[in-house]
């Protein structure tokens, strides 16, 4: 007893009581996807045939994990970072030859009595921790560009990797990363770069190509005209205003077309284009062109469309518990791993869609403020890994499911189901706790 | 050195704020703003299922059903959900081609959208439908679905009844209040049209919830939103099926109509159109067969001659001119004038009479007895030429008024959609065709004494003033339904026309029971005397109206009995020469199977001579022929090319010459006949209608 006290010391517990209603609602969620009024709703939870029940079992393996994280000495993960990175990539080269392929992706590694392991799942924390230690080291000065280029190699290896195995959703995650580096130093105009140019992208998706080039230019000279008098003086500023203006509309007339044309695939173009209510033709697609003769099929925005339905459908009370017609007609494709929130938004409306939401802000918040009374630069680091890939993820996901987003196949933190999914979610969130229960330690 | 970047957490902060407000803005949009996600998920996921109910039946007025209903199924497709179907296999059960599939569910998508579900094969018969239900796995999307059906287990009343068909969408669009769907059955003649609200019933819808295969989960909210479908009302109608059965036998082999009305009430005993057809040929599966045949007919059998032919009244319309001649006091009916065979007064129109020997109108009960046509024209010349009125064209226009008081000239309202109101011209139509309101005198408009000139009737309004002679100046508007089940307010403010008496100017009883003297000498020893009802003392008028396009169209109005009247018939044989020969025993035996229930010995035998009296006009014949012919050949071409194509290979250079001696002799007289038929035709098609102007055979 008295032990037990001495290992929970420190442990923050908000963070153990929001993880156990997330995974919880998790699992009312899929109940909700699958469960189809037969039989002993208790009894299908223990049978092990149905996901709910699957879940079920995830959660008791992961509640093992996380106390067995608890109960070891945080000087683990520092000592062991870079060897886990190291493994982490390993594995995932390793799933090119062992890899199963599931939904298109050849990501999966089999584990045998049909349980698969998602290798870009757990690498995130690898490479939360890689990128934790590499930051906290002595000789680590984030302000030379030098370190600032290792980090980003640390973060977006995993990220190349897992483009490559087809799996796009999961490597965008791995952007999460450029949040905890801004916190660390990095420079904000990196942020306020790649945010210009998503929002460039996305404009010129919404506004006809030759209208969004005149309206650069009138930006630009604007620009121009409100500082002539320093222009006057520096010559430097007008060449950046035209240097940008001439980036953007080279990105916008050339290298966006070129993106959906030729390094995306037919099907990642086309629901980029179908989240802004456009239509994609594959015909213009290089990539499909060469891989098969086939008529290009006219893209459909089917997923996304009855997500916004299943989503809208439950107004603002939600249709109820186990009453949601959309999930009991099956109307939502994969509904119980990326779009589990149209469950969620159903049944429960937008009061139950708001109190998740709050839920999950909270533990953000919660994170944050973790991250911000660690001590040691790896803890902070680390907390900070955890806060922007759980924020990524969830952000992507619930975006994706109301329509604001492409989808690009990234599961609900704790929600979602799947093992892979869970697990790593589960070890990010209790390393954290480690950490935190012992932020009185130095740590190097 | 680490807390050299802390207000950074607060910017990471806000990032995270502002995005999960992002998300909750789009979450009140989805949720709260936009109802089209909601009416989505229910065409989702909802499967609406119409339940049909029973149409109402009709019953006659001894309470026999004159048509109930019968389950059939229809075989429904839902496009989209169609892909997978075995095609091959449905189209050899339905024996169709795949063009013929391929044409049909492009039709099903055309009408009703691709998800929603459209009648793929209507009606289906008991063997197509067990062979279906053994094949339902094979074709997914396809469901059979009830729906009750209209038999008819007298065989009679066809154009009475009508019949009910799906709707277009010229009739959704004219309903739309009433939600029908595509689909769907509706009257779309006769009674069934007339009280199809009432019929109809109300559809109930069950809802379903369907998965994205269209499968069924089970009922939604656990049928809280179902509606249970309530079953159409009956009617019940002043029909006598017997007595219709009978005159429908009567009627047979001539083209004509004959109407039987109680005159208490105003109830139609009988309604007949000659020819008819039997109602079971326009139900179910055979419609599709029969339908086009029947619009082609040249004989019209869907027309309803008892509300829309218009016939001249000829001298079935002499107690009329009588009535109106008393009441103005023109005549008393000891009036009399001495014709010689005919009237003359008017110099050039001379009006031929069929009697000569004098004394045969010396007075009003003479004249009508022996329908002297000298009597009535000089009766209508004193109606015209009164003068309180001034001159012929006010004399007329009062003339006009007591005419349409009767009932002549506009819609009487029978229960039966698109009546007609026959013709009594206005004057505008006589100054227009004699050049001027000077240029025409009551001369000029003489034969219209008699029946003739412009006026028309239909035989429903006929009928209609034998039962306002019979109730000595009032009637109740004709119709079938007596009564509604659960009558509703809305149903009585329909019906209360039909149940309020409409009172004829203010003629006197003593003017009427001096028509009905007259009348009742007409079957004493007047035109009508051979025409003897057992037991009964009635009281008639023959007709018999000049045709310029053929034989004269024989007519007879009556009503019996003589006192305390409580049946009245007009009947119209066209081409049936003189009224007591076709028209007479028609009427005569409707009136005693009404008023005895049986028909006596000497009645049977009537009723086999009329039956077998074949009166068809020889174009109609010929048309026929004709078409019996063209049929012959089309099947003798069928054969010949189902026996060439078997061995095409082997005699296709003899493949003509094989085949045109063969035709010829089908074909020949067809051609030869071709122009004559086609005039005669023309003229009989144009029977009833109001265009003979010039009565040669009145003129000297």
């Amino acid at each position: 007893m008295n032990k037990q006290k001495n290992i929970s010391h420190g442990v923050d517990l908000t963070v153990i009581w929001l993880y156990a209603i997330l995974v919880l609602i998790g699992l009312i969620c899929i109940f909700m996807v699958e469960y189809r009024g037969t039989g002993d709703w208790l009894s299908t939870f223990l049978n092990g045939k149905s996901s709910y029940s699957k879940q079920l079992f995830f959660a008791g393996l992961c509640t093992f994990i996380a106390t067995f994280i608890i109960l070891t000495d945080s000087k683990i993960f520092t000592a062991f970072a870079n060897l886990l990175y190291a493994f982490g990539i390993l594995l995932m080269i390793a799933t090119f030859v062992i890899g199963k392929t599931i939904n298109g992706s050849k990501s999966w590694i089999p584990l045998g009595g049909g349980f698969n392991l998602q290798a870009v799942e757990i690498c995130k924390i690898f490479t939360a921790l890689a990128l934790a230690k590499f930051l906290s080291r002595q000789e680590t000065d984030f302000t030379k560009f030098k370190s600032q280029a290792i980090a980003v190699i640390i973060t977006l290896l995993p990220a190349v990797i897992s483009v490559l195995q087809h799996e796009s959703g999961m490597a965008l995650v791995y952007f999460s990363f450029f949040l905890v580096m801004f916190r660390e130093g990095l420079s904000p105009i990196v942020l306020i770069i790649g945010f210009s140019f998503v929002a460039l992208i996305i404009s010129t998706l919404l506004v006809e190509p030759d209208t969004l080039a005149i309206l650069l230019s009138a930006v630009a000279l604007i620009f121009i005209y409100l500082y002539r008098k320093t222009i006057k003086k520096k010559k430097g500023l007008l060449y950046l205003i035209l240097f940008i203006w001439f980036t953007s509309v080279g990105i916008q007339r050339f290298a966006v077309p070129f993106i959906f044309n030729n390094v995306l695939e037919c099907y990642q173009s086309a629901r980029v284009y179908s989240a802004f209510g456009k239509d994609y033709d594959c015909g213009e697609n290089k990539r499909s062109a060469k891989k098969s003769s086939k008529a290009p099929r006219k893209p459909d925005d089917y997923n996304v469309r009855q997500s916004k339905i299943a989503i809208g459908s439950g107004g603002f009370l939600g249709q109820g518990f186990l009453k949601g017609t959309q999930t009991r007609g099956k109307y939502v494709p994969e509904q119980r791993t990326d779009f589990i929130f149209t469950s969620l938004g159903e049944a429960f409306g937008f009061v139950g869609c708001f109190a998740f939401l709050l839920v999950y802000l909270f533990l953000l918040f919660r994170l944050i403020h973790i991250a911000e009374r660690q001590r040691s630069t790896f803890s902070r680091v680390y907390a900070y890994s955890v806060v922007s890939i759980l924020f990524f993820h969830i952000a992507f996901n619930i975006c994706m499911t109301i329509g604001l987003f492409p989808s690009p196949g990234i599961t609900l933190p704790f929600i979602s189901y799947g093992g892979s999914s869970l697990l790593s979610f589960t070890i990010l969130i209790f390393v954290l706790l480690r950490l935190d229960a012992d932020r009185q330690m130095v740590l190097r | 050195m680490s807390v050299f970047n802390q207000s950074r957490s607060r910017v990471i902060q806000i990032i995270i704020g502002a995005v999960f407000i992002v998300i909750t803005f789009q979450l009140i949009n989805l949720q709260i703003f936009s109802s089209k996600y909601k009416l989505a998920a229910e065409n989702n996921a909802i499967y609406r299922k119409i339940v049909y109910p029973d149409r109402g039946i009709i019953f006659d007025r001894k309470k026999r059903a004159l048509l109930e209903n019968t389950i059939s199924f229809d075989l429904i497709v839902t496009p989209s959900e169609s892909k997978g179907t075995d095609t091959f296999a449905l189209c050899s059960i339905l024996n169709i081609d795949t063009a013929e599939y391929k044409k049909r569910m492009r039709d099903a998508i055309f009408k009703n959208t691709r998800v929603k579900p459209s009648v793929f094969e209507p009606l289906l018969n008991a063997e197509l439908f067990a062979k279906l239900t053994e094949n339902m796995y094979k074709f997914p999307g396809f469901v059979l679905s009830e729906r009750s059906v209209r038999t008819y287990p007298y065989n009679t009343a066809a154009q009475l009844l009508g019949y009910i068909a799906e709707v277009d969408t010229a009739f959704l669009r004219k309903n739309h209040q009433f939600g029908y769907e595509m689909g769907d059955y509706a009257g779309m003649s006769g009674l069934e049209k007339t009280y199809e609200s009432i019929l109809m019933g109300e559809r109930g819808i069950q809802r379903f919830i369907r998965d994205n295969k269209s499968r069924i989960q089970g009922p939604y909210e656990n049928g809280l939103f179902d509606t249970i479908p309530v079953a159409g009302r009956n009617l019940f109608t002043s029909i006598d099926v017997e007595v219709q059965q009978l005159a429908e036998l009567l009627l047979q082999n001539k083209i004509g109509s004959a109407v039987a009305i109680n005159p208490r009430t105003g109830g139609i005993i009988a309604m007949v159109s000659s020819p008819t057809y039997n109602p079971n040929v326009l139900t179910g599966n055979a419609r599709r067969k029969n339908w086009g045949r029947m619009v082609m007919d040249t004989a019209k059998p869907m027309y309803n001659r008892a509300i829309k032919g218009q016939y001249p009244p000829g001298s079935t319309f002499k107690p009329l001119g009588a009535l109106v001649a008393l009441d103005e006091g023109l005549i008393t009916p000891s009036y009399g004038v001495g014709c010689g065979g005919g009237y003359g007064a008017c110099g050039g129109v001379y009006v031929r009479c069929e009697h000569h020997n004098p004394g045969h109108a010396a007075n009003l009960r003479l004249a009508l007895a022996n329908s002297c046509n000298a009597y009535f024209s000089d009766v209508f010349r004193k109606a015209l030429d009164n003068k309180k009125y001034g001159n012929t064209n006010q004399g007329y226009l009062k003339w006009k008024e007591y005419m349409n008081a009767f009932g002549l000239g506009r819609r009487l309202e029978v229960d039966l959609p698109s009546e007609d109101k026959a013709n009594i011209p206005d004057t505008s139509i006589y100054n227009k065709f004699f050049g001027g309101a000077k240029r025409w005198n009551s001369c000029s408009v003489l034969t219209l004494g008699i029946g003739q000139d412009k006026m028309t009737a239909t035989p429903l309004q006929m009928a209609n003033i034998m039962c306002i002679i019979a109730n000595k100046g009032f009637y109740f508007p004709p119709h079938f339904v007596d009564s509604i089940e659960h009558e509703q307010v809305a149903d009585s403010s329909f019906m209360n026309k039909y149940r309020s008496k409409h009172t004829v100017t203010n003629i006197s009883d003593s003017d009427y029971q001096a028509v009905h003297d007259g009348m009742h000498d007409v079957t004493i020893y007047g035109t009508a005397a051979h025409i003897k009802i057992p037991g009964i003392e009635y009281c008639a008028k023959t007709g018999t109206a000049q045709n310029p396009h053929g034989k004269n169209h024989s007519l007879f109005v009556a009503f019996a009995p003589k006192n305390n009247p409580r049946i009245a018939v007009a009947v119209v044989v066209e081409n049936g020469g003189y009224g007591s020969v076709a028209a007479g025993p028609i009427a005569g035996l409707i009136i005693e199977k009404y008023l005895n229930d049986t028909i006596s010995t000497v009645g049977k035998a009537t009723t086999e001579r009329v039956s077998n009296m074949n009166l068809i006009p020889e174009a109609i014949k010929n048309w026929y022929t004709r078409k019996d012919a063209e049929r012959a050949e089309r099947l003798a071409k069928l054969a010949l090319e189902e026996a060439s194509e078997k061995n095409n290979d082997a005699i296709e250079i003899n493949h003509k010459s094989n085949t045109e001696p063969l035709l010829e002799p089908g074909s020949k007289p067809v051609e030869g006949k071709d122009t004559s038929t086609k005039i005669k035709l023309n003229t009989a098609l144009l029977l009833g209608n109001d265009k003979r102007k010039k009565i040669r055979d009145l003129k000297p």
